[in-house]
């Protein structure tokens, strides 16, 4: 996308293409996009030690001046929904199951799922 | 062989046989972990408080700023409840965040002592990240009840948890403060021993021992 064009590149990352990858290769690409100011979407997400090492790597990437981290967004559940808040997030095969939207921070104002069937996401304009 | 070595097939073994076939006194590293501003340092000096040996152990600083902790701080506590011991090295971390602005301290501080707390703030919550994955054997999560648990940095942190099999207690903490809500956080973490309390006030930090010493000892 063209440096002057507005608006916000998304990038997604498809499970063909992140199962080629290694867990650092993946943090790398979505810390690269990230840094860029682009959305990245993965739609298998993280598993959770991925998420542990993307957030210690994001924290040494920071800068004062042009990087000041990430959100991780993962679409809305209620705890009412059975297995409780938290299991729905983390998902059955250690979080690797959920679509996830990682940002640079305050990028994404809302990350939303209808009935597990329509998906919406709420970016900042600028 | 090294005393590393065996610490590692200690605690791979430890994933698959309970804890307590280690109970030969060694302390256990248990993290006190959340987001910032939690109460995390409350809760570290009011278990040192009633618990350290030395009576001139020194307490971790606390403050109403966030990223006060920049650094994990262990110290030793034996715990003694319901005739049980146990010898615990309790680790307090920074609060996990996934975002550091130095702007955030502007209101408290000048432009270079706030780039100076950003710098300490990430490193700390690298450093806590790193603990979590490699070098703690429980973790006592500490959640501010006045607050929505619901938030991306618990769910995030709890996943972590789950997926190392680390044995947690949830403090529901400041529930000495208006709008405290464990309700909220009981339905937040369905699946976890949560203890309400105020590590501040000590209201109840009975109950967190009992949990404590039944989970980890």
């Amino acid at each position: 996308m063209s440096e002057t064009t507005p608006g916000v590149q998304v990038d997604v990352f498809s499970k063909a293409r992140t199962d080629e990858l290694t867990s650092m290769e993946k943090i790398r690409c979505i810390l690269d996009s990230v840094k860029e100011g682009n959305v990245v979407v993965l739609s298998a997400g993280l598993s959770s030690d991925e998420e542990s090492r993307l957030v210690e790597k994001t924290m040494s990437e920071i800068n004062p001046d042009n990087f000041t981290g990430i959100e991780i967004k993962r679409p809305n559940r209620t705890p009412s929904q059975s297995g409780g808040f938290f299991s729905k997030f983390v998902g059955s095969d250690d979080g690797g199951n959920d679509i996830t939207f990682v940002a640079p921070a305050d990028k994404i104002e809302e990350v939303d799922a209808e009935d597990g069937e329509l998906l919406s996401a709420l970016l900042h304009g600028e | 062989m090294s005393q590393h070595m065996f610490d590692g097939i200690k605690k791979a073994v430890g994933k698959v046989l309970p804890m307590s076939l280690f109970s030969d006194g060694e302390p256990k590293r248990i993290g006190i972990y959340g987001p910032p501003n939690a109460g995390k340092s409350t809760l570290t000096n009011q278990i040192i408080k009633d618990w350290a040996d030395d009576e001139d152990e020194d307490l971790v600083d606390t403050s109403e700023l966030e990223h006060e902790t920049q650094k994990a701080q262990r110290k030793s506590v034996t715990i003694e409840r319901n005739d049980a011991t146990v010898n615990l090295d309790v680790v307090d971390t920074p609060g996990v965040t996934t975002e550091v602005n130095y702007e955030d301290f502007m209101e408290d501080m000048d432009k270079e002592d706030a780039v100076d707390r950003s710098r300490g703030a990430t490193e700390g919550v690298a450093e806590a990240m790193h603990w979590l994955r490699e070098d703690v054997d429980g973790v006592i999560y500490v959640i501010d009840s006045t607050k929505d648990p619901f938030t991306q940095v618990n769910t995030m942190l709890v996943g972590i948890i789950e997926s190392q099999d680390l044995p947690a207690v949830v403090l529901a903490n400041k529930t000495d403060l208006d709008g405290s809500n464990v309700q909220r956080v009981e339905s937040a973490f369905p699946q976890h021993d949560v203890v309400a309390g105020s590590a501040k006030s000590g209201e109840n930090i009975g109950d967190l021992y009992d949990e404590i010493a039944e989970k980890f000892g």
